[in-house]
């Protein structure tokens, strides 16, 4: 096991394709702590207009706890694509390469080459967060130091107590790290059924981006689906930044997130074990 | 005819007496507040408002006569409710242009207290009246109403210690009214628990509270202006 | 001799279609056992089952005497295949893909016999090379080397020369016999060039439809009892009248102005001869010609049964 996942890993790292994702995820976060450099305190007094209305806030808003916050807020969007553009090419790339038929006559389980690709997509995700925590964190806070963090929700304001605040990023970063799993085992799993790795990303991409729009449209018939929709769950990263926190709802969230993994993972494993490979 | 003026003016000097009494009181805490030039004092800032969930703080206060005020949390955010907070009395005194109106008495935690209004003389004011509960033998400022135009109707309740020599106290505790804070949820972008119940009761929306407890003034060792500065 | 493979009522169903019916064929412990058809006879589908790439229906495969289902494993590690044409990886050089692959085997390679098996066809100074800048040949050289690296016992080529020039095809050829009857590995092969089979194989199975149509040595199928005669004379129009008058008019075939086409048991073919000389027909030649290709076109096209080439 350990073999084919070194084989896999090596085949995944080995492949220009994959670091589109991490040059991606540069090119967005540099962008965005260049904008808050340049632009950030205006943009900051805008953002807070509704506030400033009642209170006086004093201190230093504009920190590098609040700028990582802005960049995982948007890439938390945005990464899942990145991650169905590797977990999506997982069985149906192999198939388009016609390297999938030459894998399969190897005395090797199917079972334990679906989960060695798994944890080898598995890896590159934890890896491309933690490449984006070290861009978004330490390099943020380096530049605009570090502060208090106010976070404004619908309904409330959360001022976190700088001393406060490093640990619920390292639950958030690891939080994400499953959220972001979930559609990596997503694409996995419609990657089987293709052979040819854009019908899975596309259709993952798809399925992310409609099942986030049904999760941040404020409509009372789609509230009512959103504690179904993993989307939503996936944004629970965020009860990290309450007071008090709520463990028990980011636990049941990190189960369902759970739950999601394991029925794609096991599904693609057991269609996978019966399926006539023709290409 | 004789008698009744001097019961006449035996029933009305009281009343000038009495008058004349809130004028004295007034003068006499003014000028005691007036003993501060400026100060600077460490503080526990703890908010209660319904819609703010904020640690309660470590900050310092800065003041500078006659109406320099600021609150500086050291690498932190302070949020405070507009208006300038109004902890600082000293403010309440700045014009000498009010009208005086005793209000009678009252007992506030067991001291007695007198109420006096001030009606500021000025059209333009923000302040359409100022009611202070004082305590005429430590010549202390207990309570402060205020009404304004814009912000409407905000209290002070001050608890003094080791500094009511100087007129300033230990604890201040500042009620105000607050506006609904609302943003879009497609804005936010938030985790949806699917719970019906709003986790704000709309009746508890309407007033909030700032408490600062004060401790280690530094009374008169001079402040730049430039500290008030943001 | 013992069976290397001993497949028994084999049979796939794609839905209503019937890609392979109810097969049975065995192959000899190093032999070249051709597996022939046209193209969509089944030969892709049946290799496939025997890789364990496609789950058949019915029947039985058993492999090294061994059910291939229950041991598949112990099975795989005896056996390289190439199907179809060779795909590799292709933003991976020549050498990163044969450690790959030859990871996967199982089995410990030392770097000497990596570097021996690029040799061995003729890869050595591409070794480092990124596979797309491979031609085709390189590319099915390089699939060959993936499939002997990890020295099995079964080797199983799918139209291994598909997309090659005639050295490559040459090349193909050399390879199977030097590991046959040099090393002794037992090769199941499969083409629908019947030419190319017929210079390699020991024994081979035709299937037409998923059936089944003919098994057996290739020597004692190449030639079976009816052998179809070319004959060309000075005059090939007084010949044929000649013929149509003798005793030997029912073996006409077919005739033109170019040659005259006999069908005839083999051993009469001196028979034949001989009146030809009596009734005074000027023999330019004759020519005795069953290759494979008409037995096999023969075989696929026509509706003959298997038990009229039977000696």
């Amino acid at each position: 096991m350990w073999t084919l996942l070194k084989i896999e890993l090596f085949k995944i790292f080995r492949r220009p394709r994959t670091y589109i994702a991490f040059a991606a995820i540069a090119a967005i976060i540099i962008l965005i702590q260049l904008a808050f450099y340049s632009d950030g305190e205006s943009f900051l007094q805008f953002g807070m207009q509704s506030l400033k209305d009642s209170f006086d806030i004093n201190g230093k808003i504009l920190s590098g706890y609040l700028v990582c916050f802005i960049i995982l807020q948007t890439l938390l969007i945005h990464v899942p694509l990145l991650i169905a553009l590797v977990a999506g090419d997982s069985i149906a790339g192999e198939a388009n390469m016609g390297t999938l038929r030459l894998l399969l006559t190897k005395p090797v389980s199917r079972a334990q080459f679906m989960l060695a690709k798994f944890f080898a997509t598995l890896i590159y995700t934890f890896l491309l967060l933690l490449f984006m925590s070290v861009l978004s964190l330490p390099v943020s806070i380096s530049v605009f130091g570090t502060s208090d963090l106010i976070i404004m929700k619908s309904e409330m304001i959360v001022i976190l107590d700088r001393h406060d605040i490093l640990w619920r990023y390292f639950a958030a970063f690891g939080f994400a790290a499953i959220a972001m799993t979930t559609v990596a085992s997503l694409a996995f799993l419609l990657s089987v059924f293709a052979e040819n790795s854009i019908g899975p990303i596309v259709t993952t991409m798809s399925i992310v981006i409609l099942f986030t729009i049904l999760t941040t449209m404020d409509i009372p018939l789609f509230n009512a689906l959103k504690p179904f929709l993993f989307t939503n769950h996936m944004l629970n990263w965020k009860g990290f930044f309450e007071e008090p926190v709520n463990y028990y709802g980011i636990f049941k969230s990190g189960l369902v997130l759970l739950g999601h993994i394991l029925f794609f993972v096991s599904l693609a494993i057991f269609i996978f074990k019966r399926k006539d490979i023709l290409s | 005819m004789k008698h009744k003026g001097v019961v006449l003016f035996f029933l009305f000097v009281p009343f000038f007496l009495f008058a004349q009494n809130e004028t004295e009181l007034i003068k006499k805490i003014k000028s005691k507040l007036d003993q501060v030039n400026d100060y600077q004092a460490s503080g526990m800032l703890k908010i209660d408002v319904s819609f703010i969930k904020a640690p309660n703080s470590v900050i310092k206060v800065y003041y500078k006569k006659p109406d320099k005020f600021t609150i500086k949390k050291e690498g932190g955010i302070s949020i405070l409710p507009k208006g300038g907070f109004g902890a600082n009395l000293n403010s309440i005194f700045i014009t000498d242009k009010y009208t005086i109106v005793p209000a009678g008495e009252t007992t506030l935690n067991n001291v007695k207290v007198k109420i006096i209004k001030l009606l500021p003389l000025e059209e333009n004011s923000n302040v359409v009246i100022t009611t202070l509960y004082i305590d005429e033998k430590e010549l202390l400022v207990k309570k402060s109403v205020i009404t304004t135009k814009e912000n409407g109707t905000y209290q002070i309740e001050l608890a003094y210690g080791k500094y009511s020599n100087w007129g300033l106290p230990d604890t201040v505790v500042f009620v105000f009214n607050i506006k609904e804070y609302k943003l879009p949820k497609g804005v936010t972008v938030e985790y949806e628990s699917g719970d019906k119940k709003s986790k704000i009761n709309p009746d508890e929306n309407k007033k909030g509270k700032v408490e600062i407890s004060y401790s280690n003034y530094i009374i008169n060792k001079g402040i730049p202006d430039s500290f008030f500065g943001k | 001799m013992p069976a290397i493979i001993n497949v028994r009522n084999l049979s796939k169903q794609f839905g209503e279609i019937s890609a392979v019916n109810g097969l049975s064929f065995s192959v000899e412990k190093g032999e070249v056992y051709g597996f022939l058809g046209q193209n969509g006879a089944g030969k892709s589908t049946t290799i496939r089952m025997l890789l364990t790439l496609i789950q058949p229906t019915g029947g039985t495969i058993e492999i090294l005497g061994l059910n291939l289902q229950k041991h598949r494993r112990e099975i795989l590690q005896q056996v390289g295949a190439i199907i179809e044409k060779p795909d590799v990886y292709k933003y991976l050089t020549a050498m990163e893909n044969l450690r790959l692959f030859a990871a996967m085997s199982g089995v410990k390679i030392s770097d000497k016999n990596f570097a021996e098996q690029l040799e061995m066809v003729g890869l050595t100074e591409r070794s480092h090379s990124k596979v797309k800048t491979f031609s085709q040949g390189m590319k099915q050289r390089l699939g060959i080397a993936i499939s002997l690296i990890h020295n099995p016992q079964l080797i199983i080529l799918d139209e291994p020369t598909n997309g090659l020039d005639p050295q490559g095809i040459a090349d193909v050829r050399n390879l199977i016999l030097h590991l046959s009857k040099d090393l002794g590995k037992t090769i199941f092969v499969s083409s629908h060039l019947l030419n190319e089979i017929e210079q390699v194989a020991d024994s081979m199975l035709i299937i037409d439809k998923g059936k089944k149509m003919a098994e057996g040595k290739v020597a004692e199928l190449f030639s079976p009892t009816d052998t179809i005669v070319e004959l060309e004379t000075g005059d090939n129009a007084g010949a044929v009248q000649k013929i149509m008058q003798s005793s030997w008019k029912s073996i006409l075939d077919k005739s033109d102005a170019d040659k005259i086409v006999l069908k005839l048991n083999k051993n009469e073919i001196p028979l034949f001869a001989r009146y030809l000389v009596e009734a005074d027909i000027d023999i330019v030649s004759l020519t005795g010609r069953r290759s494979l290709e008409d037995y096999f076109l023969t075989l696929t096209t026509s509706n003959q049964h298997v038990d009229a080439f039977k000696n």
